[in-house]
């Protein structure tokens, strides 16, 4: 008898208490007139940056495809006369991609960077396979004063080893002198 | 002039209770989106009213099919039972004293003949379905109206008790004398909502069409109208038992004299499908079997406790 009372009891408070919602206001976003808050680090449409100096930043290290557990990044490195690596084409495969930020975080030179928009549906399943034109930004995005050749030792046209920043210079091993 | 009324009240039934029921899809949809913190439907014209008509477009628009296994005469008649038992229901409700299409003589019990025939739509829909979760959905509806027919009747003779009759516009009278019998008649109604929720079908007591365990019940293997049909026909019946509540418990078309009796007899059945839609949206369906020992352990005895304490107060005071 108890138990039932207990029963009752329980399922008219439940009532009480849907009721009570009445007066609480919707979670529900209505998504494509208001949008939702998207933090910067948001993980959606992946993009190509270029260093302060407007050069593109990928070395074309192939890094990111690596660590792209749906292999939907291809590209194919090349030279330029200067010396700098870039890729020949840069490819990533959106209907593939699932927006795991893995190549941002492999990513050496700051260059692979995921930004905080979902909107890219198509039509067309072709037209979600971006090439470098499409992925290219002008802006260096999140890291603004970053750029890998005045930083690491490598040597391109107007710089030699060890006149990157906070590099030394170079060691000849085969003098004595100190 | 009477021949008139009789058929604008007839009309206005048939078509009050159609589009009720249409815009009852959206409302019912509307209602539990806020009370579970949403939004609901409210694309479809102002606030998402055109939910409705958009529903009943898209059922007509879908194809008419009948499963080659099934029992074709039977499913095809199952679903039109239930509207037609539901809408012949509606024939002995009062709207207020003038407006009602039969005042029959024996009107609580014609009502409750046509409720209980309704049941076997379910009945016969997964019957003739050949589909096991259909027969399981019919097997459970049997259950449950075998449990809840009983008291259902009987929750209402206390009523009938004091009033001395079984025409509802006496007993809607009645209350003008003794008060609304909601007050005096308490277990009676509690007892008649509850099995009211269950005859219409409603959650908690949709257990034949439970969509989480049979899929849709007995309508599994409807489609297009004639599922809309089996639609109709639950709502129907939530606003016929919405309504006969309001004229057994809550006083018919009574009230203060500023407002007619039609919107008095109209705001209370509303209020009722609002506390049908609240109890949808907050109480979770209860076991087979812990409905039918609800039904025959706790209503039954209730019941009988009511009707006993009810007789032994006419007969003694």
């Amino acid at each position: 008898m108890k138990q039932l009372i207990d029963i009752v009891w329980s399922q008219l408070v439940t009532l009480y208490q849907v009721l009570l919602h009445t007066f609480t206001k919707a979670d529900t976003v209505q998504y494509p007139e208001e949008m939702p808050y998207l933090a910067p680090r948001y993980r959606g449409r992946i993009v190509l940056t270029r260093d302060p100096d407007g050069n593109e930043r990928c070395v074309a290290c192939n890094l990111c495809a690596v660590a792209c557990p749906v292999d939907c990044i291809a590209l194919q490195k090349t030279e330029d006369e200067d010396g700098r690596w870039y890729p020949e084409f840069f490819r990533i495969n959106f209907s593939r991609c699932i927006m795991c930020g893995m190549c941002e975080e492999a990513c050496p030179t700051y260059s692979i960077q995921l930004t905080p928009d979902f909107e890219m549906c198509e039509y067309d399943r072709q037209n979600m396979v971006y090439e470098k034109e499409h992925l290219l930004i002008d802006g260096p995005g999140k890291y603004p004063g970053y750029s890998f050749y005045h930083i690491a030792g490598k040597a391109i046209k107007d710089k030699d080893k060890g006149e990157a920043r906070n590099e030394a210079q170079p060691i000849d091993v085969k003098s004595l002198l100190p | 002039m009477e021949e008139l009324l009789i058929y604008v009240v007839i009309y206005g039934t048939l078509f009050g209770t159609f589009a009720g029921a249409a815009v009852l899809v959206w409302f019912e949809r509307r209602l539990l989106g806020i009370w579970q913190d949403r939004l609901g439907p409210n694309r479809v014209g102002p606030f998402g009213i055109g939910l409705a008509i958009a529903d009943i477009i898209k059922l007509f628009a879908k194809e008419d099919w009948v499963p080659p296994f099934a029992d074709r005469f039977v499913f095809i008649f199952a679903p039109t039972a239930i509207v037609m038992a539901m809408l012949l229901g509606f024939a002995v409700v009062p709207y207020t004293a003038e407006l009602h299409i039969a005042d029959l003589n024996i009107g609580l019990l014609f009502f409750l003949g046509m409720t209980s025939l309704a049941v076997y739509s379910v009945l016969l829909g997964g019957l003739a379905s050949n589909n096991k979760y259909a027969l399981l959905g019919g097997l459970r509806s049997a259950a449950q109206m075998v449990s809840y027919e009983v008291f259902m009747g009987l929750s209402l003779m206390g009523v009938v008790m004091i009033t001395g009759s079984f025409r509802l516009v006496d007993i809607v009278n009645a209350q003008a004398e003794h008060g609304w019998f909601v007050i005096s008649q308490f277990l009676g109604f509690i007892v008649f909502l509850i099995a009211g929720i269950a005859e219409s079908h409603r959650l908690p007591f949709d257990l034949p069409e439970a969509e989480h365990e049979l899929i849709a019940g007995f309508h599994t293997e409807y489609s297009g109208m004639k599922f809309g049909m089996f639609m109709l026909g639950e709502y129907l019946g939530l606003i016929l038992i919405s309504s006969m509540i309001i004229t057994i418990f809550f006083g018919g078309w009574l009230g203060p004299d500023f407002l007619p009796g039609l919107v008095w007899f109209g705001l209370k059945t509303f209020i009722v499908i609002c506390f049908f839609i609240l109890l949808r949206a907050s109480i979770p369906r209860p076991r087979y079997d812990q409905l039918m020992s609800f039904g025959w352990k706790v209503m039954l005895p209730l019941t009988l406790v009511n009707l006993l304490v009810t007789g032994a107060v006419l007969l003694w005071l």
